[in-house]
């Protein structure tokens, strides 16, 4: 039996609903139907996702996706079709039994992780035990099992504020997976992380998804993670599902040249970005701290120079093995004043192509930072060789400029 | 009314058919405002009686407490000061009567206003009709409620507190309304997707995460409430509203300046407690705290 099954699913928002339906079956375009009034936000979705299987449904916003995940747990009610949970058409049944379902069948990760922000991590992952019913003792025994699954063993009693996103994100798996259902909707679960949490994440997720054998649908307007994580993947575009297939199958034999537009260029240095191909830095030194400390780090890891941040990670610059231990002779306290901030740094969004003349003059690995100049992670010149080596193969496994 | 209408010479007498038609409405009416009558009454004497009752010594030592409590020390030397202010002006009777008044209307307009504003926020309807009714609340002069109230009530603090709660109560709607739709829609979705019924969605979840924005709206009630208390000894009420008035007829400054001074004091004290039983609301001590 399928896990879950959409039959013919629109979704109309606006003015005038049920006629849009009837004419966007009759072969009009959502052109069409926009001009008069109303917004299709998906049309005519059908697809079926196998038990165990990842299925991610991969789009550009406004594409339709999260209207569309949030017509399988029945968060919205379909303008037309239908939507089978392990058989059971929950589009037509009453909101008791629906909310059963949703107990039973089917849990749900969201993009901004939707924690109590008043409860404690444990009482999170706890939650949809508590509106099942579970004894109090019961919860906190799964909650801990789930807990330690998604490695946040020990941070039971927190709360929501003192953990970071992934460690939200994390909060928010183990509650999906303390519900117990064999279904898990993922709703751009990994978008609001940083690159190298957000592959962590990935990995988890596969690791968990090996173990449980979880049924899940992901959504993501992320191709590399599409290509990642799918088992197969249903591109959207404009609301309506274009093309159903397996990662290679998509790369391989687009349906259509959106498809072919939108992985086109997956294995081209032109496409992909820095924060595809960085790795954590060696050592990052607080730039308050004092030049002991950063000798000490640099001889511990044997490094002739280290990356100077700020207290919140913005990139302050490097410093250099020779001036450090001159620092150290004279007894400076802080390393303010050999800190060289003439540093080679790259935006996250860099393309790969525009990495090597700056990677190849400087002796250092480049510096990654974000919008806000935090530092992101490094790119040591062997880690780009070996990136262009593996796109010669055309490895898929990087990620798309946006 | 006249058996024959002259459109020369246009006579119509809306005052007498209004007030036969209060008079008829009074008639019928007359178990149910005794009832509201007595229970209003009840009330504030109870509570009046109960805040006058001890020496005015102990009463401070207990404000005081109370502001060290939810507070800081800081706060309980101000509260200290502020109401051996009240005492030493000859006004501690007249403020516990205008804060018993306060207390009163603030409680019954709270109770009336969060379940409405919640109701508001769940059914666009009830907003759309809540919205003119509210605004006429709000912006019709107060003084205008006094004189049915004072009609059906007589003399007494019954009509003022009457009106001090239609005047008072629409923050508090239009706070809870707005604070229940504001609570974060995933979270809200969260509970719907783990199979969580509406009420308990609305107890777990929208009612913790909108108490912050409730908690100002009950401030600003407390606020307004306090705003009337001079208009509510007009018509008969007690406390320090009746020195304002005295000092008004009869161009007293010294008298009006302590009434109005012992008013300020009380304003303070209601609005820093209020505002920090906010600040102790769950959402709001669990996002303080650091790892």
């Amino acid at each position: 039996m399928t896990a879950v099954r959409a039959e013919g699913l629109f979704k109309v928002f606006g003015r005038g609903a049920d006629d849009a339906v009837q004419r966007l079956r009759d072969g009009a375009s959502r052109a069409d139907v926009v001009a008069q009034g109303a917004t299709p936000a998906v049309i005519d979705a059908s697809f079926e996702v196998q038990p165990g299987e990842i299925f991610v449904v991969m789009g550009l916003s406004g594409s339709g996706k999260s209207t569309l995940i949030r017509m399988l747990n029945g968060l919205w009610e379909p303008t037309a079709g239908h939507v089978y949970v392990d058989g059971v058409d929950i589009s037509g049944i009453d909101a008791g039994e629906l909310r059963r379902v949703r107990q039973q069948k089917i849990s749900m990760v969201f993009q901004h992780f939707a924690l109590l922000p008043h409860r404690t991590v444990a009482e999170n992952a706890a939650y949809a035990l508590d509106i099942q019913g579970v004894p109090k003792d019961e919860r906190r025994a799964k909650a801990a099992e789930a807990l330690e699954l998604v490695g946040l063993r020990g941070w039971e009693d927190r709360y929501p504020a003192q953990l970071s996103g992934g460690m939200k994100q994390r909060v928010g798996l183990a509650r999906a997976l303390t519900a117990g259902s064999d279904i898990m909707l993922m709703d751009e679960a990994f978008s609001a992380l940083d690159p190298l949490i957000r592959r962590e994440m990935q990995d988890q997720l596969l690791e968990l998804q090996a173990s449980l054998g979880k049924t899940v649908v992901f959504i993501t307007h992320d191709l590399n993670e599409a290509m990642r994580l799918g088992d197969r993947i249903a591109v959207m575009r404009d609301g309506r599902i274009v093309q159903v297939g397996t990662a290679e199958e998509v790369l391989r034999d687009p349906a259509n040249d959106y498809v072919a537009q939108f992985v086109a260029d997956v294995d081209r240095t032109r496409v992909l970005t820095a924060s595809s191909v960085m790795v954590p830095a060696q050592l990052e030194v607080n730039a308050s701290a004092g030049p002991r400390v950063a000798l000490h780090g640099m001889r511990d890891k044997q490094l002739s120079a280290a990356f100077v941040v700020t207290r919140d990670r913005k990139l302050r610059g490097v410093v250099r093995d020779d001036d450090v231990v001159a620092a150290v002779n004279r007894g400076d306290t802080t390393l303010e004043q050999i800190v060289d901030s003439g540093v080679a740094s790259v935006h996250a969004d860099t393309v790969l192509a525009e990495l090597f003349a700056p990677s190849a003059e400087s002796v250092l690995p480049l510096a990654v930072v974000g919008d806000d100049d935090r530092l992101l992670g490094v790119i040591p010149r062997v880690t780009l060789l070996t990136a262009m080596a593996s796109l010669a193969e055309a490895q898929p496994d990087l990620e798309v400029a946006r | 009314m006249s058996d024959s209408f002259d459109p020369l010479d246009p006579r119509l007498r809306v005052g007498t058919w209004v007030s036969d038609a209060f008079d008829w409405f009074t008639d019928t009416l007359q178990p149910v405002l005794d009832f509201v009558d007595t229970v209003l009454d009840g009330a504030y004497s109870g509570v009046a009686d109960a805040l006058s009752a001890p020496p005015f010594l102990v009463m401070v030592a207990l404000f005081a407490a109370l502001g060290w409590a939810v507070r800081s020390w800081k706060f309980a030397v101000f509260t200290v000061l502020g109401f051996y202010l009240i005492a030493a002006m000859d006004k501690w009777d007249a403020a516990m009567q205008t804060l018993a008044l306060v207390l009163v209307a603030a409680f019954i307009g709270t109770v009336i206003a969060v379940p409405l504003g919640i109701w508001a926020a769940r059914s666009p309807t009830v907003s759309n009709l809540l919205r003119p009714v509210l605004d006429f609340m709000q912006t019709m002069p107060a003084m205008v409620y006094l004189i049915p109230t004072l009609g059906a009530f007589g003399i007494g603090v019954v009509p003022g507190m009457i009106s001090t709660i239609v005047f008072a109560m629409p923050p508090g709607v239009r706070f809870t309304e707005l604070a229940i739709r504001q609570v974060d829609t995933e979270v809200v979705e969260a509970g719907q997707a783990f199979g969580s019924s509406p009420m308990r969605i609305l107890r777990q979840i929208q009612l913790p995460l909108a108490l912050p924005t409730i908690m100002a709206g009950i401030n600003q009630v407390i606020m307004l409430s306090l705003s009337m208390v001079v208009l509510a000894a007009m018509v008969g009420a007690a406390g320090l509203g009746l020195d304002v008035v005295a000092g008004l007829q009869s161009l007293n400054v010294a008298r009006g300046v302590e009434a109005g001074l012992a008013v300020v004091v009380l304003a303070i004290y209601l609005d820093r407690v209020v505002s920090a039983l906010a600040d102790r609301a769950p959402v709001v001590r669990a996002s303080r705290v650091r790892a």
